[in-house]
Formats: C-alpha cells, structure tokens, sequence
C-alpha cells in the first residue's frame, strides 16, 4: 500500500504549485504524477512516486550509501583478518 | 499495492531498484549480519511493504536462526475499520454515486460482505490508481457523485490531501472523500505498550517517514528501549535496516537511524506535510484488529468538510463487528505468526480470506500463504 516507485521527471507544467504536474518515466513507462509536494523539483529529478504523487526527491549521493557501507565492511574484514582478528 | 506500479515496470531496468536487488550485495550483508550477532534477538518491521519484500526474498533464511522478525501492525487495508467498509458499501449502493477505491480494499470483508460483491450485486464500484483519477472522473461525469475511499498511512495522506484542496479551489461539486487515514506512530506506540509485547528493536516504515520525518519516533524509542531503523523496501535496504538494529541491540545503545536516507529526511517532506495540515486534523480512531488508538487518524478540517462524504450523504460507520475466527489484532501486533493461526491454510486462504491481513497483498497473512510459509519454512 506504501509502496513508492522511483521515476524520473521528462517534463513539467503548470505554475500553480497546487496543481503543478509532471511526466514521470519509470523505467520507460511514462505517467502524468502531481508534483504538488515538491515545489524544487526539476525536469531530471527522480521522485519517489506513491498513487500519482511525488513524495519527495531521491537523494543521489545518498542512494551510494548502502554501497559505501559495505565496502567500509568488507575493508574492516580485511584488516582485522590480517591483524588476526583482534 | 500492486496497482500501484505502472505496467510493465518489472521488465525494464530501473535505476535506484534493481541495484538494491543484487544478489552479492545482499549475502554481503547478511554475513555481516551473522558476524555481528552473539544472542537472540526479536525485531518488527512495522510496514506490510517491507513484510511483502521479506517474504518475497526469503530474507529470514538470509539470517542467523536467533534473529527472529515480527510482523507489525502497517497495513493500512487490514486495519481499516470494519464500519468504514461498511459506510464504503452503503455508499456505492445509493443512487448516482460511483465509489472509488484502491484495488486491495475490494474483497476486505465488512461485516455483511465486501465491496466485490457490492459491485456484483449492482452497485457503481471502480478500482483506481490515484484519487487524481477519480476526480478525472468527476470532472467527466458531473452528474453523478464521485466518491474516493481515502484509506491509508501518513504516505497516502498528502496524495488525498491535494486531491481535495485542487478540488475545492476548482470548485468540484461532485467530489468527495470516505476518510480513513491512520497515524503510524501511535500504533507503534500501542502495540510497545502491550504486556505480551516481545520486540526489541524496530524497523519503522520509509515512506511514511519519507512524508513524516522520524522526529516522532525519537521519544517511542527512547521510553521503550527500542532501537529504531528508518528503513527501505528492496532487499538489500531491509539487510541494512536489520544489521543497523542490531549492531544498536549488540552496543547496547538506543536511537533512531536512517537507512532510507535516499528518500528520507529527518524532518520529512515540509511541503508533504504542509498539504496534510491544511487539509486534516488529528483524531482518535479505530484500528482493526488493535481496537481505538488515541489521536491515530485524520479528517477533514473546516471548509473542506464539505467534502466529507460521510456527512455529505448521511452515513454513519457502523459499530466494528469482527469474524470471531479472524485473530488479526494478534498477528498485527506480532504476538503470533500467520502460520500458529488455526484457520491458516484451511479455513482462511487468500481465495477465501475470514479477515483483512490475508486479503491486502500487505498482510502478513497474505505474503505467507502466497509465499511459502516464512520462517516456518526456513526450519523445515
């Protein structure tokens, strides 16, 4: 019921922020999404998008976290691998 | 739910989804899962998204035996109030109005029948993807009463909050909403509260926070005890969420940390929220299954309660009747699993389901019979 899909932003039209729309690609299959919550929002953005409306923008330097994490992980193995695992 | 994904999404590649589905990235996690735990550990993903995702992927078989996950209370088509569905089906049957409803609300029992055989029997019922395309129809139909059943957490709030504020400023007479929006952390907040609660760290729903922030969660964790992961929906953001809940349990410490911090921000979405204020206040209201929760749900405020549909038309929710077979208040608060239940499988299955969680594609009900049977299965 929560769930969110990440699209990109194609277009956007309409100056009134309450009625502000955009055309989301979501992996090639496009769809008119309110943009009502996210005002900053521009043309290239990718939105979190949940029944038509986007809920807020992707974070991309962020989305490299989780990946970032592990890598730290795996480096921290190997360390404590060579040290004996102290 | 399912609708909610545009057709053909799975087949194509999709940036910020599929690498959160890489299968090395995930067994990297859960190995360092298994590194970092030493004792038993309970967890509850509060969101039915995130219980579908763990099923789906058989994550619980990712995981060392002594980290057990429950399944909480966040799927807002098994906790809608009975009488709501009710009100939604007396509704669809008057004359000139057409009720729209998200696809998973159809076959959730009331306590006579369900909005399918509502629509079987004659009635004006249409399953749509957005409450935007109901006011389409409004707009295309307007001699007849377009009616939107609002049901749904703090994500789906600001969606049918900016349906109703462009409906007022365009002036749509024949538009209106069944509100029955619930507030997550009050929940979360009963069901830590209840004696038999066993859960000792939590994943808290991304996309309700993606809207709300986790400002709110901060004091749930902290008079609890109970660390706290803001966490996503793909496979390898649930690893993460798990392995940060329990390095917390493992350290001895308790805060709330954000793994889904592509998409959330502490204070959430401003904007999101904003829409949400002008439109709602907050209220008491019943959850099913968990009975009524103070200051748990929203309706609508000041001249947009002329777009109430409730007082628009005259109906009142029923009193909440339950099928006494249906133990949902105990699953959706983790005190039992899907598969203890004993209509599970033979008197309750998703083609005739006695109660909610086994009709949302959310429920844990649902995801254990359609998937194989969760952790059961893991220790056949």
């Amino acid at each position: 019921m929560c769930l969110g899909v990440p699209g990109q932003i194609l277009e956007i039209s309409g100056d009134d922020p309450l009625f502000r729309q955009g055309r989301v690609s979501f992996g090639g299959v496009d769809r008119e999404v309110c943009l009502a919550g996210v005002p900053d929002a521009q043309v290239g953005d990718f939105v979190i998008v949940h029944a038509g409306f986007a809920l807020d923008r992707i974070d991309r330097a962020a989305a490299e976290e989780v990946f970032e994490y592990l890598r730290r992980m795996s480096e921290l193995g190997r360390e404590e691998c060579g040290t004996g695992g102290d | 739910m399912k609708s909610a994904a545009p057709a053909g999404i799975e087949m194509a590649k999709l940036e910020f989804i599929d690498e959160y589905r890489d299968g090395g990235a995930c067994r990297r996690m859960a190995a360092a899962i298994r590194g970092l735990v030493t004792r038993p550990w309970t967890l509850m993903e509060i969101c039915g998204g995130q219980t579908h995702s763990i099923m789906k992927y058989s994550l619980e078989s990712m995981l060392p035996e002594c980290v057990r996950l429950v399944h909480g209370p966040g799927c807002p088509v098994c906790v809608t109030p009975v009488g709501l569905i009710d009100a939604a089906i007396e509704l669809s049957g008057l004359p000139g109005v057409t009720l729209c409803s998200f696809g998973d609300m159809l076959r959730v029992p009331g306590s006579g029948c369900d909005l399918l055989a509502a629509r079987a029997a004659g009635a004006d019922v249409r399953i749509v993807y957005s409450p935007f395309d109901a006011i389409d129809m409004a707009q295309e139909s307007r001699d007849s009463q377009v009616v939107f059943f609002a049901i749904g957490f703090e994500t789906t709030a600001p969606v049918t909050a900016a349906a109703v504020l462009r409906s007022a400023s365009s002036s749509l007479a024949n538009f209106s909403l069944l509100v029955s929006h619930l507030l997550v952390p009050p929940a979360v907040e009963a069901v830590l509260s209840m004696p038999s609660c066993r859960v000792q760290g939590l994943l808290a729903p991304g996309h309700v926070c993606t809207v709300t922030g986790y400002e709110d969660y901060e004091p749930i964790a902290a008079r609890h005890g109970v660390p706290t992961v803001v966490t996503g929906f793909e496979p390898l953001d649930i690893l993460q969420g798990i392995y940060m809940c329990l390095r917390q349990l493992e350290e001895g410490r308790c805060s709330v940390e954000n793994q889904y911090s592509r998409s959330v921000r502490r204070q959430g979405n401003p904007a999101a929220r904003k829409l949400i204020g002008e439109a709602y206040g907050v209220v008491d209201s019943e959850w099913r299954g968990l009975g009524t929760i103070p200051d748990s749900g929203l309706e609508l405020v000041g001249t947009l309660s002329r777009f109430d549909a409730r007082s628009r038309f005259g109906v009142r929710p029923g009193a909440p009747g339950e099928s006494t077979r249906c133990l949902a208040g105990r699953i959706l608060t983790g005190e039992m699993e899907p598969d203890q239940c004993p209509e599970f499988g033979d008197g309750c299955t998703p083609a005739h389901p006695l109660g909610a969680p086994m009709v949302s594609s959310e429920g844990a009900c649902a995801a254990y019979s359609r998937y194989g049977r969760g952790r059961s299965a893991r220790h056949e």
